[in-house]
């Protein structure tokens, strides 16, 4: 439990500074602080139980079904590196709150701060490789919010989104490569996966998944050819830079190749891929830090190449090298860190961090000089520091290792040649910063830090010293613990100690340090002979590589999403006609043959009416710029395609059709009062012949495929729904039953829909008569001119006498919709025809008086109806719109039948009702309100009374 | 003699190609048009995954010897309840395009590389 906390911490954590903050800025950072410090010592509870081997597991279930979940396990590995992560992740902390001045936004740079460790966290103690997938991209992420957070320097924004791009497309590969591997292995649980080694490498999945995961890793430690993002991160605020990019971010690619290690390491392809690449890393980023000026971009490249050491170690494959690994990721860290906040001082007090403005800083700065100094001869790997000791076990194992060359002469030369850089520039770093002349040009006054911003690195110094001397007491055991659990095996025998008597690592050393110091000595002509050879800049290939992608995706959407809706459905068809018609020809024979079912004979009377379906609709092609007309002719359709189901055995369907169909009518015939009454010639005769092609191969492929279905025999579910109709539902109609009790949850989303539906068409309307449009609306003068008699007195009549009639046979069809054709869905549409008639024939402002029906709360109230009904079965312990139904008898009325249905049935009928009479009562305000008549509210706009008393009059 | 499942299937391949010749014009209510007639004709295939049943009842009666396939008619009746709401919305997307821009074209104008009005 408390390890899931230690993960969970930083981000509950992430909550406070935002809230600190206003509390000031030390409030902040002591809360802040105190998260990493709980979480830091939740880990060290566990410290002991670690260090004697035990390892600790917690788990639960996430999404079993995926292989997710969400597991962790601390073993000496992950105690090592959560213990980098948090006690680094406090003297950062502390640091910060010294460093950002008050214009930086502390909440926020400590809110990202601590996602970041959270995800860190969550990365080292995972054992389910998915979710250190999590992990890995939330790391991405909260990166790139750290490396971005001067937002105001374009560096710092491109430095982020570099540093995202290659990590976060890094991150990519890793996901198919743990996909691959956990496939291999049969199980994503890492610890289940270290111990499937043999399994895994027999694999033939084991080269593809290694190629991807190293992909991952490369791409976030920096090694060579991703190495190039690292040091343009350097935008970043000093203590990120730290942080990120010496202790922990960094390190997950390392991390994650220790992890694998016992399961990946061993064959020749890890060794040539790992060693290489560490090899070219470690020399080319020592060779480049060696030039740069920026004091932290040395750094940075510093750091590459000391990366590209600890992946060296890694690729050799042998135990010591796994042992001298792990060593070196402990004293990098803690030299590395101190070194970035000592540059981080200098830059704060001195105003520069340019190695050529600086020099002569010892005596102005004794202290920030003192800790540097240490710092900076560890990075050299000089004697009694801890740097020292781990750079002495990498010289050793290149020096047994025959990888590379017969004799293995090459990997000691290429090895010693990486110290000799790395003494060289560690040193520059000492002279050219803190000896020679003082200097009058300082940007600033230079001058010791408040020890706030001393004590952090003070502390790492402090570290690389004791861990220098005494290497046994202080790391011993957690190397020890750390290697084996890197290994999945004992570690082997070691003792950690300074001297181990004169050995060739020794005499690589001090060649090193000899050659390093002369190359400094000579530092003019080297770099005289740097600035001679090229210099790959890699930021500018980055970002023509972006700005080609940019072009060609720019291209390619101009291209295919240019605005035009013909040009849209023209591509989508074509591609359905294509795709189809090559399936058909593709198929065999067999399936290409008609089928065997036996086919029904068509009487006369419905050959007419396929006669009169096939005109109608080819005149609503051929006339369809005339709109009334194209309206009355699908009508006609509408109508013929009803009666078709009423033959074909479909009677709700028939009744449901043949009501939208008017609903449909009335709604375009209000929509064309104001859209223009002609559509105008425009496509050439090629876009139409183009079309036309389109269509009659369209058609014919539908035809065919039903045609094709229909002569075919066919199992159908549906025996189900006729036997339980009854028994189960209650009703006798299948139709209706399925409906609103076997696939209630269906139509209960239905019903749901059509309200949105009716909501947007309210707010594309409502939004037109407000707002910019309004004015523009009031000016605008209908195409036709209004007939006199508005309101012709045969249809308000007519309506007004059937409304009660209408609204009987509602009622009826909702009825009996449960045993006989019907139901709520037709019930509401015929109700909601019946009322919008009203609306049409006496016009909006009558109808609207008489009605003072709120149909949004009608929408809403039918879907809770409905939901009320399936949530009163959950409260019997039932799921969710489980039906029940009961017979009961009352005098008079005789028996009859209650079901839990009804209930929903009624929810289905009224959300119909308010969504139908919404959108067409809206549609009708339109016209009401864009033509400013008077609302009528008398009875009938003509009074025939008043024409017989005028008659009266002119005739006396 | 021409059989029934021809007629039903030819129809529903007339629908669809006058439904797709619409649609391909170029003003919203041809579109509009269009799209009510693929419409008929998507429900029509739909219904007719049941295959074709003539006087067969979808009600349970005592007296009805076979019955026709119910699953496919209740699918198709939300689904023309939907395609209602659908038509709603699309002809009142056109009317507030008409209302914006006096315009009723279904393409957006494209002037230049990159720039769209």
């Amino acid at each position: 439990m408390s390890l899931a906390l230690i993960v969970m911490l930083p981000f509950l954590g992430a909550l406070l500074p935002g809230l600190m903050m206003r509390s000031g800025r030390n409030a902040c950072a002591i809360t802040t602080g105190s998260v990493t410090f709980l979480a830091f010592s939740l880990l060290l509870t566990h410290a002991p139980a670690v260090l004697r081997g035990e390892v600790i597991q917690v788990s639960w279930q996430w999404l079993p079904a995926l292989g997710l979940n969400v597991s962790f396990f601390l073993d000496g590995l992950g105690l090592l590196f959560a213990g980098l992560i948090l006690g680094i992740g406090l003297l950062i902390i502390t640091y910060s709150r010294f460093y950002l001045s008050k214009a930086d936004s502390m909440g926020a740079f400590y809110t990202y701060l601590l996602l970041f460790q959270g995800a860190m966290v969550g990365i080292v103690l995972s054992d389910n490789i998915l979710l250190l997938l999590v992990f890995w991209e939330l790391t991405s992420l909260s990166s790139f919010l750290l490396i971005g957070f001067w937002r105001h320097l374009p560096e710092g924004r491109q430095g982020a989104r570099m540093a995202l791009a290659v990590t976060g497309g890094g991150g990519l590969f890793l996901i198919a490569g743990m996909l691959l591997l956990g496939h291999a292995a049969g199980s994503y649980e890492l610890s289940v996966i270290l111990e499937r080694r043999e399994l895994i490498q027999a694999s033939p999945l084991y080269l593809p998944a290694l190629l991807l995961i190293l992909g991952g890793c490369f791409a976030k430690s920096a090694q060579f050819p991703f190495h190039f993002w690292l040091p343009h991160a350097m935008a970043a605020p000093t203590p990120v830079s730290a942080y990120l990019h010496s202790a922990t971010m960094v390190k997950a690619g390392i991390f994650l190749m220790a992890r694998l290690w016992p399961v990946l390491a061993g064959t020749e392809a890890w060794t040539w891929l790992v060693a290489s690449a560490g090899l070219v890393t470690m020399i080319l980023g020592a060779w480049i830090a060696l030039f740069k000026d920026d004091l932290k971009g040395l750094l940075a490249y510093s750091t590459v190449s000391h990366l590209g050491l600890v992946t060296l170690l890694l690729g050799l494959g042998s135990p010591m090298a796994a042992v001298a690994a792990v060593f070196h990721i402990i004293n990098h860290a803690t030299f590395k860190a101190a070194l970035f906040l000592i540059a981080g001082i200098v830059d704060h007090e001195v105003g520069t961090r340019d190695v050529k403005r600086l020099g002569g800083l010892l005596m102005l700065m004794p202290i920030t000089a003192t800790l540097g100094m240490v710092a900076a001869a560890s990075m050299a790997g000089m004697p009694f520091l801890n740097g020292f000791l781990s750079k002495e076990m990498m010289l050793e194992q290149a020096w047994h290792h025959g990888w590379l060359a017969p004799g293995g002469w090459l990997t000691p030369l290429l090895a010693t040649l990486g110290a000799v850089f790395s003494v060289a520039y560690s040193f520059r770093f000492i002279v050219h910063v803190f000896f020679g002349p003082q200097r009058d040009d300082y940007p600033a006054k230079p001058h010791d830090p408040p020890a706030g911003l001393w004590l952090p690195p003070a502390l790492l110094v402090a570290l690389v010293v004791l861990i220098g001397l005494f290497p046994e007491t202080f790391a011993g055991d957690l190397v020890r613990t750390a290697s084996a659990a890197a290994m999945g095996a004992v570690a082997p025998e070691f003792h950690l100690s300074i001297w181990h008597g004169v050995t060739p690592a020794l005499g690589m050393s001090v060649v090193a340090v000899a050659v390093g110091l002369l190359l400094l000595w000579r530092y003019p002509g080297v770099r005289g002979l740097w600035a001679r050879g090229p210099h790959p800049e890699a930021k500018v290939m980055f970002d023509g590589v972006i700005a080609a992608l940019v072009r060609f995706s720019r291209a390619l959407v101009l291209n295919l999403h240019n605005g035009s809706l013909q040009r849209y459905l023209a591509i989508l068809v074509g591609a359905a006609v294509a795709l189809g018609f090559a399936a058909y020809l593709g198929a065999d024979g067999a399936a290409r043959a008609p089928g065997g079912r036996e086919t029904l004979a068509a009487g006369p009377v419905v050959v007419v009416a396929w006669l009169l379906l096939m005109v109608s609709t080819l005149m609503t092609v051929i006339m369809h710029r005339d709109r009334f007309v194209a309206l009355i002719l699908i009508g006609v359709v509408g109508v013929i395609v009803s009666i078709g189901f009423v033959y074909l055995s479909a009677p709700d369907l028939a009744l449901t059709q043949i009501a939208v169909e008017v609903g449909t009518v009335i709604l375009i015939l209000l929509a064309l009062y104001f859209l223009p009454k002609v559509t105008p010639v425009e496509s050439g005769l090629g876009r139409c012949v183009r079309d036309g092609a389109l269509a009659v191969l369209g058609g014919v492929g539908v035809g065919v495929l039903s045609w094709a279905v229909m002569t075919r025999d066919f199992s159908s579910i549906s025996t189900y729904y006729l036997e339980h109709a009854k028994p189960l539902g209650g009703g006798a109609n299948v139709v209706n039953v399925i409906l609103v009790d076997f696939r209630g949850f269906d139509t209960f989303g239905e019903i749901i829909v059509l309200g949105i539906a009716a909501l947007a068409i309210f707010a594309l309307l409502e939004g037109a008569l407000h707002g910019r449009l309004a004015p523009r609306l009031r000016n605008w003068t209908p195409d036709y001119a209004h007939a006199a008699d508005r309101h012709p007195m045969m249809m308000v009549v007519a309506t007004r006498v059937m409304l009660p009639l209408a609204l009987m046979v509602g009622v009826y069809i909702f009825l009996r919709g449960h045993n006989m054709p019907g139901g709520g869905f037709i019930a509401g549409l015929v109700v909601a025809i019946a009322l919008i008639m009203q609306y049409m024939a006496s016009g909006f402002g009558w109808a609207e008086k008489r009605m003072p029906v709120d149909y949004h709360a009608m929408i809403g109230g039918g879907v809770l109806v409905a939901a009320a009904t399936g949530i009163g079965a959950m409260v019997l312990d039932y799921p969710f719109l489980t039906s029940a139904f009961d017979y009961f008898s009352l005098p008079i009325v005789g028996k009859f039948e209650l079901t839990s249905a009804m209930p929903f049935d009624i929810g289905v009928f009224l959300t119909v009702v308010g969504a139908v009479m919404l959108a067409l009562a809206q549609l009708s305000k339109m016209g009401q309100r864009l033509n400013q008549h008077a609302v009528n509210t008398q009875p009938m706009d003509y009074n025939p009374s008043a024409d017989r008393q005028a008659d009266a009059t002119r005739e006396n | 003699m021409i059989s029934l499942e021809f007629i039903v299937a030819s129809a529903i391949g007339v629908l669809t190609a006058a439904g797709i010749y619409l649609t391909l014009r170029g003003r919203t209510f041809p579109v509009v048009v269009g799209l009510a007639l693929i419409t008929y004709a998507v429900n029509v295939f739909l219904f007719v995954m049941g295959r074709l049943a003539v006087n067969q009842p979808p009600v349970i009666r005592p007296d009805a010897v076979a019955y026709t396939d119910p699953l496919p008619q209740a699918l198709v009746l939300t689904a023309i309840v939907i395609s209602f709401g659908m038509t709603a919305v699309i002809v009142v997307m056109a009317l507030r395009a008409w209302f914006e821009s006096g315009d009723d074209h279904v393409d957006l104008e494209v002037s230049g590389e990159g720039s769209r009005q």
